[in-house]
């Protein structure tokens, strides 16, 4: 299985970073949700970001809420979720990083959670609710499990805490551009060239940036700061709820998005 | 943060990393001040001045008569604004014109907290947002016109099934995107430490002055003391006073809703499990994989899938009880106090006083209840005329 380590290596002799889309597993529909992930692989996705959907995901905004609507509408479960994961990685030795809510992790069972999604091919969880404070609910398990860990830093971040955020984080650090919820946005915040090159400062660990990264153009900004990898999540989940009624558009959409935004970088 | 709010292994701060510097700033500026001489000399005269505390303590005769033993009414109904909430908006708020901030938000259900802090709001001429679910927007229109008059604009949420826990869902997500200048004034003794604290701390002088009034006024501490319980504010404020006196029952009741052997209702410590929601580890109504169930009540207030921390707490010691009471006794409580008393109560408060109805027969007559009346019922007048109607 394929490491977040192989990855960032690789691409840093390329002298490039990495390109990570976000799906919410089984948007629309499982069948549709599969053609999506491997249409944004054969456009050059190094890491795939992918959401199981939760009720209630106070960290998210309108597009990915209307994302995980739509997934828990066709019925994606947890024995889903691992058959889609499995199905991928049979498809290509992408490494995967999940996003989670606190809440489905806690109710399958954290250790059985990390365990049975490390041998379906995940690499990492990252778990939107839960900060450093708690990492001992999680860090444990994972490590048990051969999962590496990811871990948030936000623009209001203190810089002794982004030492700490550091410390645990294995996989990459998940820098978030802005203050707010997951969102296309039109202009990229400018504080994020400061954070980058602070946290270049403060670890060795991967940084890679999302939330709002909307346009090759904020992509490109991001790499010229610094950035290992860059995230984008709600610019194609857009596209998905764009073209719901048109499947081969919605996956011609995202590879022309995805190809731009890949050469760009 | 410097404590990990916890209520045995209930409670704590599951929040994305991007709250957590504005829940470290609200905790240590709860410490700084709610001991300050000149922030509890200030809240002291809002709180009797501008709220109408104390609030009295009520001997109910015939509402006594009828149930076969004595019951006490702590009547938080009266206080401005019509309900218990202006305890906590009033000290919250204060708290916040103490840190510098000037702008407020806030969730609400029946309206009666987004009411209350939309009149803080004015009070301190705050800038204040209130999301509010659209189907509770609808259900109580009366509060919504009333917000808005007080200079409040309110917010109406979609998502989910347009109750309280869709408008904590977006009250968090605009937070997050305005952390640096905006105060989240939270409703109930529940959500990310420091609220549950917080909240129980300005709702404590309910049971402060509950456990003096039945000193001064029989001679004797009750033998239990009642109240609703949705997200759990009114009961922790009057469970707080009287937790240590062992000999005193503790009886919280939840809402019972439709069924709640049919799974339609909102009893989270009745029938609930425990997982992680709104920053908290707690009760929860959920399916086994963990999905947030929808809720259903006749109360708007109590409408709620997760419930205090502390309460969770207190369940499974075994200090209080909890219970749940379905719409329809809610409804015959709501008339039979209004009958006998002449008091109105809001629907929240009548699932109290059904639990008072069911205990009739079975109490002796020298039993003495207090019961937390923590709002008035005119915002209901048009939900029980709808269930219950009069005719002409």
């Amino acid at each position: 299985m394929k490491t977040y380590k192989q990855v960032f290596s690789e691409l840093k002799e390329q002298n490039r970073m990495a390109l990570i889309p976000f799906f919410v597993i089984g948007d629309p529909d499982f069948d549709t949700s599969l053609a999506i992930v491997k249409t944004a692989i054969d456009a050059g996705a190094d890491i795939l970001e992918l959401g199981i959907p939760f009720s209630d995901p106070i960290a998210d905004g309108p597009t990915i809420q209307k994302a995980d609507i739509r997934a828990m509408k066709s019925g994606i479960n947890m024995k889903k979720a691992l058959e889609f994961i499995r199905i991928i990685k049979e498809y290509r030795d992408v490494p995967i990083g999940l996003l989670m809510y606190y809440n489905l992790v806690y109710q399958y069972g954290t250790e059985k959670f990390f365990s049975d999604f490390h041998k379906a091919g995940v690499n990492s969880v990252l778990v939107a609710d839960l900060s450093i404070d708690d990492a001992d609910e999680i860090v444990g398990p994972a490590r048990s499990a051969g999962l590496d860990t990811v871990f948030m830093v936000t623009p209001v971040t203190k810089t002794e805490r982004m030492e700490r955020i550091a410390s645990i984080t294995t996989g990459f650090i998940y820098t978030v551009s802005v203050l707010g919820v997951t969102g296309s946005r039109d202009k990229l915040s400018n504080t994020v060239d400061g954070l980058i090159s602070k946290l270049k400062k403060l670890t060795n660990v991967p940084v890679c940036v999302g939330f709002g990264i909307s346009k090759a153009e904020h992509a490109v900004t991001v790499a010229q700061a610094g950035a290992d990898g860059v995230i984008i999540g709600s610019k194609i989940v857009g596209l998905i709820e764009n073209n719901l009624d048109n499947p081969d558009k919605m996956l011609s959409d995202i590879s022309a998005f995805l190809t731009e935004v890949k050469s760009a970088i | 943060m410097k404590y990990k709010g916890r209520f045995g292994d209930y409670g704590g701060f599951y929040v994305p990393e991007v709250l957590i510097p504005v829940l470290e700033e609200l905790e240590e500026a709860f410490y700084r001040f709610y001991e300050d001489r000149q922030f509890t000399t200030e809240l002291a005269e809002l709180s009797k001045e501008y709220s109408g505390r104390p609030s009295p303590l009520y001997y109910a005769k015939r509402f006594s008569e009828y149930v076969g033993f004595k019951v006490y009414i702590k009547r938080e109904d009266l206080l401005h604004g019509g309900a218990h909430k202006i305890n906590n908006t009033l000290g919250q708020g204060l708290l916040a014109k103490y840190m510098g901030k000037t702008k407020l938000i806030a969730e609400t259900g029946a309206g009666q907290h987004g009411l209350a802090t939309a009149m803080i709001g004015a009070l301190f001429g705050m800038e204040t947002k209130i999301f509010m679910g659209v189907i509770d927007i609808e259900r109580q229109s009366v509060n919504v016109h009333k917000m808005k008059l007080c200079g409040a604009e309110v917010i109406g949420v979609e998502g989910g099934t347009g109750t309280l826990k869709d408008a904590i869902n977006d009250a968090l997500r605009y937070w997050t995107a305005h952390v640096t200048d905006t105060f989240y004034l939270f409703g109930s003794a529940c959500g990310p430490h420091p609220y549950p604290t917080i909240v129980k701390h300005f709702q404590s002088c309910i049971g402060i002055e509950a456990r003096q009034q039945c000193l001064n006024q029989l001679g004797r501490l009750p033998d239990m003391v009642v109240a609703c319980v949705g997200g759990g504010s009114n009961a922790i404020g009057i469970f707080s006073g009287f937790v240590d006196d062992k000999d005193v029952r503790l009886v919280g009741v939840e809402a019972g809703g439709r069924s709640v052997s049919a799974g339609r209702h909102a009893a989270t410590l009745v029938a609930g499990k425990v997982g992680i929601l709104h920053g908290a580890k707690a009760y929860l109504l959920q399916d086994a994989e963990g999905q947030i169930h929808d809720t259903e009540s006749v109360s708007a207030g109590l409408d709620y899938p997760s419930v205090g921390p502390e309460h969770c707490l207190l369940k499974d010691t075994k200090r209080a009880e909890y219970v749940a009471a379905e719409d329809d006794k809610v409804l015959d409580a709501f008339g039979i106090l209004t009958k006998s008393e002449g008091i109105l109560p809001a629907l929240e408060s009548s699932h109290a006083l059904a639990y008072l109805i069911s205990q009739k027969g079975k109490l002796n007559a020298e039993t003495i209840a207090v019961v937390n009346l923590s709002g008035r019922g005119d915002k209901d007048v048009s939900i029980v005329e709808k269930c219950r109607p009069m005719g002409n």
